[in-house]
């Protein structure tokens, strides 16, 4: 009877003795370490490519580069002070057009009307647009902003980088304003606010550090494209006449990057890194912001 | 007295909105339905004025586009089914590359692999990747990556040219380079969703996993994958659609070629770098081709992206 009753024991209990380098514990150990070596990996790109910035941009950036033109092909120095302007100009009218844009229609899907009908097909379309090669931006504001005015313009990249911006602003100031506390707009509305009030006055004000995540986010992203300012923008030496094609940072690293001559690919490395600079700092002010919200 | 008082006071604060309150209310209300208007209305024009653009040369040189070989302007000969090939190539193949990446440093950043200081590091360095410009990219690909990468691929052709994906040799910009920056720009998009997808795991499965005594890796391979399956997919195929509509990058380093060619050495093009060399300088026919290209790229990224959007809602995760 007790041999019986042993003999069931033993059989119901699993055998929970671990030797280390029994097979399953090698395969841990060895996916383990290769895991290890994949993200350590993954580092060697960006550290590679900061390294790459800082030591060829570096030698490069003087005092001169922020405020010259681009010299010409066989001479040395120049900078690229008129595709700083450019960027800053054509990355401002998309904000400009973006921002005010993407909140008032994240208002709308947000709270005013979350259910209806078209707050569904409008947010599925910003989903869509986000989705969107950025340099399809560039080719629709081609068929309709160039082709309209006859030239290649600032206007144009900025149409094009707005497009872009856009469904970025959206989406994250959709999300901002359905994080503030209900208690808080139910409140509003118990003290007789309408639904304009209780967004401009209550609402709007508490989701404001999530909005400007969004915002700088878009910026950054914005300030970095290529692709749209091609076509649309295109490239120029002089400094910024908006009607006319303007010089951007990064159609001028695009430019320079196949030109043959050792000055321009100096250029080019300086440019990037100025250009870099510009989306890390922005990068880090959104973070900066989205981690002090306290809602 | 004092209560009284205060709540006159309040009294005072809620009152009912007065008629101008009302009416500003309802412009208010208005001005935001036109914008959400508008976004619905501003896709529907993109896809409009693409679309139309391109019509005269489906008219003109018909759907054979799709399955041409040249290009050449001269001969008025367009056909754009290496850029459709190279387009889905250079992607598949930085999928294959970003994806394994992608998902082995999710695993990596949420299953307690390192301490939580690190792990935000390694977090912040992945999400950095992703904010370098594509353009930037591709001139540390044209100055870096190829100088180091070609007597890697030199060896590869030489002794195992026999296969076909190293039948050629690297001679500068091709599609390896191309899609191993390619597989670096995705790699962020892949591992931030799959990470969400690790995330959403019950922590009751986590434990009834650990609970049965299997090794760290047993509940990694048999409890967690299958179970965050869904949303990884989605994020593959997300990445997929990023890679797809990625312009710059390949612009720079995929070569330019007209070319179908299995090996990866070999230089190739894509829709998106075909767009991106030809538009400025082209005349009013090509005009019209490269936007039936834009629209052939469209059309393929929509359904791509679509697709992983309705795979992650299916799954439920919240992004």
């Amino acid at each position: 009877m007790s041999e019986q009753a042993s003999q069931k024991n033993e059989f119901h209990l699993p055998n929970l003795e671990r030797q280390p380098f029994e097979p399953r514990a090698l395969q841990s150990i060895i996916l383990s370490t290769l895991t290890f070596c994949m993200a350590i990996i993954a580092c060697i790109p960006l550290f590679s490519v900061l390294i790459m910035l800082l030591y060829r941009g570096g030698k490069r950036i003087t005092f001169e580069v922020f405020y010259a033109l681009p010299s010409t092909a066989f001479d040395v120095g120049g900078g690229f002070g008129n595709a700083i302007v450019g960027t800053l100009f054509m990355v401002g009218i998309a904000s400009l057009i973006s921002v005010p844009f993407g909140i008032l229609a994240a208002i709308y899907l947000a709270e005013l009307a979350p259910e209806s009908k078209i707050a569904t097909v409008a947010s599925f379309c910003a989903k869509v647009l986000s989705g969107l090669p950025s340099i399809l931006a560039g080719v629709f504001a081609y068929a309709a902003v160039v082709l309209l005015m006859g030239s290649y313009s600032a206007w144009a990249g900025g149409i094009a980088l707005a497009i872009l911006m856009v469904p970025t602003v959206m989406l994250t100031a959709e999300e901002a304003i359905k994080m503030v506390p209900q208690p808080m707009k139910e409140a509003a509305a118990g003290m007789g606010c309408t639904p304009a009030q209780a967004m401009l006055k209550i609402i709007l004000p508490v989701a404001v550090p999530g909005i400007i995540t969004g915002v700088v986010l878009a910026v950054a992203r914005a300030a970095g494209e290529t692709a749209p300012l091609l076509f649309t923008a295109l490239f120029s030496d002089y400094w910024l006449r908006p009607n006319e094609p303007t010089a951007s940072l990064a159609v001028l690293i695009y430019n320079y990057s196949g030109m043959p001559f050792p000055n321009q690919i100096e250029l080019a490395w300086a440019a990037s890194l100025v250009l870099v600079l510009l989306v890390f700092i922005l990068n880090l002010i959104s973070r900066a912001i989205g981690r002090r919200k306290t809602v | 007295m004092a209560e009284y008082n205060s709540l006159q006071r309040s009294q005072s604060i809620s009152k009912p909105p007065t008629a101008g309150d009302m009416l500003a209310n309802r412009a208010f209300r208005v001005l935001t339905l036109v914008f959400t208007w508008s976004i619905v209305l501003l896709l529907a024009y993109i896809l409009y004025k693409i679309g139309g653009r391109a019509i005269p040369a489906v008219k003109e040189y018909g759907l054979g586009m799709l399955v041409g070989t040249t290009w050449d302007v001269n001969a008025r000969t367009f056909g754009i089914l290496p850029e459709i090939w190279g387009t889905l190539y250079s992607s598949l193949l930085a999928l294959i590359l970003g994806g394994f990446f992608g998902v082995s440093i999710a695993i990596f950043l949420t299953q307690n692999f390192l301490p939580r200081i690190l792990e935000t590091i390694l977090r912040s360095i992945i999400e950095l990747l992703a904010a370098i410009p594509s353009v930037v990219y591709g001139l540390w690909g044209i100055f870096v990556l190829i100088p180091i990468i070609r007597p890697v691929a030199d060896f590869f052709n030489t002794h195992f040219s026999w296969i076909p994906f190293f039948s050629t040799s690297l001679s500068g910009p091709g599609m390896f380079p191309a899609a191993l920056v390619l597989s670096i720009m995705i790699l962020p998009t892949v591992a931030a969703i799959s990470q969400d997808a690790f995330r959403a795991i019950p922590h009751k499965i986590t434990e009834a996993a650990y609970g049965m005594g299997t090794t760290r890796w047993e509940a990694i391979l048999r409890v967690m994958l299958p179970t965050a399956a869904g949303g990884i997919f989605g994020a593959l195929v997300l990445g997929l659609g990023r890679a797809l509509g990625e312009t710059m990058a390949l612009a720079m380093l995929v070569g330019n070629s007209n070319q179908i060619s299995l090996s990866v050495f070999a230089p190739a093009n894509t829709l998106a770098a075909l767009l991106a060399l030809n538009f400025p300088e082209a005349g009013d026919t090509e005009i019209s081709v490269l936007m039936f290209a834009a629209c052939v790229l469209l059309l393929i990224t929509l359904l791509v992206n679509m697709l992983g959007a309705l795979i992650i809602n299916k799954t439920g995760i919240k992004r």
